[in-house]
């Protein structure tokens, strides 16, 4: 499997988060580059290189970054999302704690593409200890005279899930409870206190700079056609050596779980991955045969990247128990504002205790599908569609499962 | 008891006004220099922090009630977060819960800390404590009771 290190490249090195050893390895050297491009041009190599949002969404990042106005009257802000909640996913942690200066290098030039003087880091409240560190190579950053054209301000979150969502994000800093808001039809950025704003993950901005050092096609030698590059893809579980490790995109899952995860634990054989965080639905272990980490190849298998992290679950594990758990999660998580959602998560997860405790029936399954019917596309985020389909993909994938529960 | 910012409090509130385009973003901020200093958000921090940023209080009683990480009753006891999502599930959280209950700390059932690589882990005053086995929470709580 080729090595492919673009954002990890100096997570192995000792003290890489300092500023001293940050640059010893090449830090900010994209910098220099700056000068040679325009915003505008900028943004075209950006769009060229098909730098897909990392965050669990894929959406191409430069058409994004074009939303924002070049000229307005109104000043631009760049708010970095790093409210990493979705389980199964730890790849930003592993950016800000190992090379948090790659981050702000990307936050500076996405600063100078989007015209941009001040950038927000909305980081998870329960990562205090990461944010020490990114605060301290911002301190060093600010020191050094490299913040000159920017600002940087992290805003610590207070635990909730649903604040990932990049409208919800924005009202949480806005000082309010974080509802995602209604999205218009058009396409426009996003606002915060009415200024356009732009919203990308940890990791997308700290893929930037390799793509302005060495231009959009050095990125799409990387990957597939339609998803170019690489992504910090990751593994936790039943699996040998559980983590984060970087990969193109367009390998082989299960030869990724051989090769960097060193397989199923305890020499079991493998029964289900959810692929990207447990929002994206369960693949069961033949699904998983000639399946490529790649966009397109997980939505023709029903399924959905995310954000590449890996749940591997092993062939003991009781499904019926697993979908409870997400369950609980999403009961838990839901913001509240939709009635669909708050009603039908809390719903569901009763249901299921119902059917943990051996006290379920046939109808209770048949009761599960209507509740995933009633979730999906009748809110305002994406949240209960994603309940939707993790429920009617467990209860379709391993029905007997589910039907011996229920007998 | 009533609340009240010292000096340094009001200069890191003065300083963070410059940053956001607004004063209600600081709603947050305050919100967690509230609980550092008292370990909870007591009315009458919402009161202080209503003056400071112009927000209503009940404007900030909700948010406070929105955010799980804020606490508005002061904790009698040490308080441990322990991730009981699906990774650390899989890997063993449901015993190192079990393992909780003989001890004298204040268990809070959280969801995903992204320690996922690193279950079965448990979060106590911000810090994680990762691959966890019940010797291993034994040692930590003995050094932190």
């Amino acid at each position: 499997m080729k090595e492919c290190k673009i954002v990890s490249r100096k997570f192995a090195i000792e003290g890489s988060h300092t500023l001293e050893v940050a640059k010893h390895h090449n830090a900010y050297r994209s910098l220099e580059k700056r000068g040679e491009f325009t915003p505008t041009q900028m943004i075209k190599i950006i769009k060229d290189a098909n730098l897909r949002g990392k965050g669990g969404g894929g959406a191409s990042a430069g058409e994004k970054w074009e939303l924002m106005p070049q000229d307005g009257d109104k000043p631009s802000f760049l708010a970095v999302n790093c409210d990493e909640s979705e389980p199964g996913t730890f790849k930003d942690r592993q950016i800000i704690t190992y090379d948090p200066h790659l981050l702000i290098e990307g936050i500076i030039l996405t600063c100078y593409a989007i015209k941009s003087k001040h950038a927000y880091i909305y980081i998870r409240g329960e990562y205090k200890e990461y944010q020490d560190i990114l605060q301290n190579a911002i301190d060093e950053a600010y020191e050094d005279g490299l913040l000159e054209s920017c600002d940087i301000t992290i805003h610590r979150g207070a635990g909730a899930y649903i604040c990932g969502e990049k409208s919800a994000l924005l009202e949480s800093m806005e000082g309010k409870r974080g509802h995602p808001r209604l999205k218009p039809k058009q396409k426009e950025p996003e606002w915060f206190f009415g200024n356009p704003t732009l919203v990308n993950n940890v990791e997308t901005i700290a893929t930037v700079p390799f793509i302005i050092q060495n231009g959009s096609d050095a990125y799409r030698e990387y990957g597939t056609h339609c998803s170019p590059g690489t992504l910090l893809f990751g593994m936790s579980g039943h699996v040998n050596k559980p983590g984060v490790y970087e990969s193109e995109f367009g390998v082989s899952m299960l030869e990724y779980i051989e090769h960097f995860g060193g397989g199923v634990k305890n020499g079991k054989k493998l029964k289900a991955v959810i692929p990207g965080g447990v929002s994206c639905g369960v693949l069961t272990a033949r699904e998983c045969k000639d399946l490529t980490l790649d966009y397109e190849a997980m939505r023709t298998a029903g399924s959905s990247l995310g954000t590449g992290g890996m749940i591997i679950m092993d062939e003991d594990t009781d499904m019926v128990a697993v979908l409870k758990n997400i369950l609980e999660f999403y009961h838990e998580e839901s913001c509240g504002q939709c009635t669909p959602c708050r009603e039908g998560t809390g719903w569901s997860d009763k249901i299921l205790q119902k059917i943990v405790n051996k006290r379920g029936t046939k109808k209770d399954l048949e009761k599960l599908f209507e509740l995933a019917d009633v979730m999906n596309g009748k809110t305002i985020c994406v949240f209960a569609p994603s309940v939707s389909s993790v429920l009617i993909s467990f209860i379709t994938k391993f029905r007997d499962e589910f039907e011996r529960a229920v007998s | 008891m009533s609340f009240t910012f010292n000096q340094d409090d009001l200069n890191k509130i003065k300083e963070l006004k410059t940053r956001y385009p607004s004063p209600d973003a600081l709603c947050l901020p305050c919100l967690w220099m509230a609980q550092t200093k008292e370990g909870y958000i007591s009315i009458d921090a919402i009161d202080a922090i209503s003056e400071q940023i112009g927000l209503a209080p009940m404007q900030i009683y909700g948010v406070v009630t929105f955010y799980t990480m804020f606490h508005l009753q002061k904790p009698d006891r040490l308080q441990v977060d322990v991730c009981k999502t699906l990774s650390c599930k899989l890997c063993g959280s449901d015993e190192i819960l079990k393992h909780l209950k003989s001890k004298d700390v204040y268990v809070n059932h959280v969801e995903c800390l992204g320690s996922c690589g690193t279950a079965p882990m448990m979060q106590i005053k911000d810090k994680n404590y990762e691959n966890l086995t019940n010797e291993k929470v034994d040692a930590i709580l003995e050094e932190l009771l």
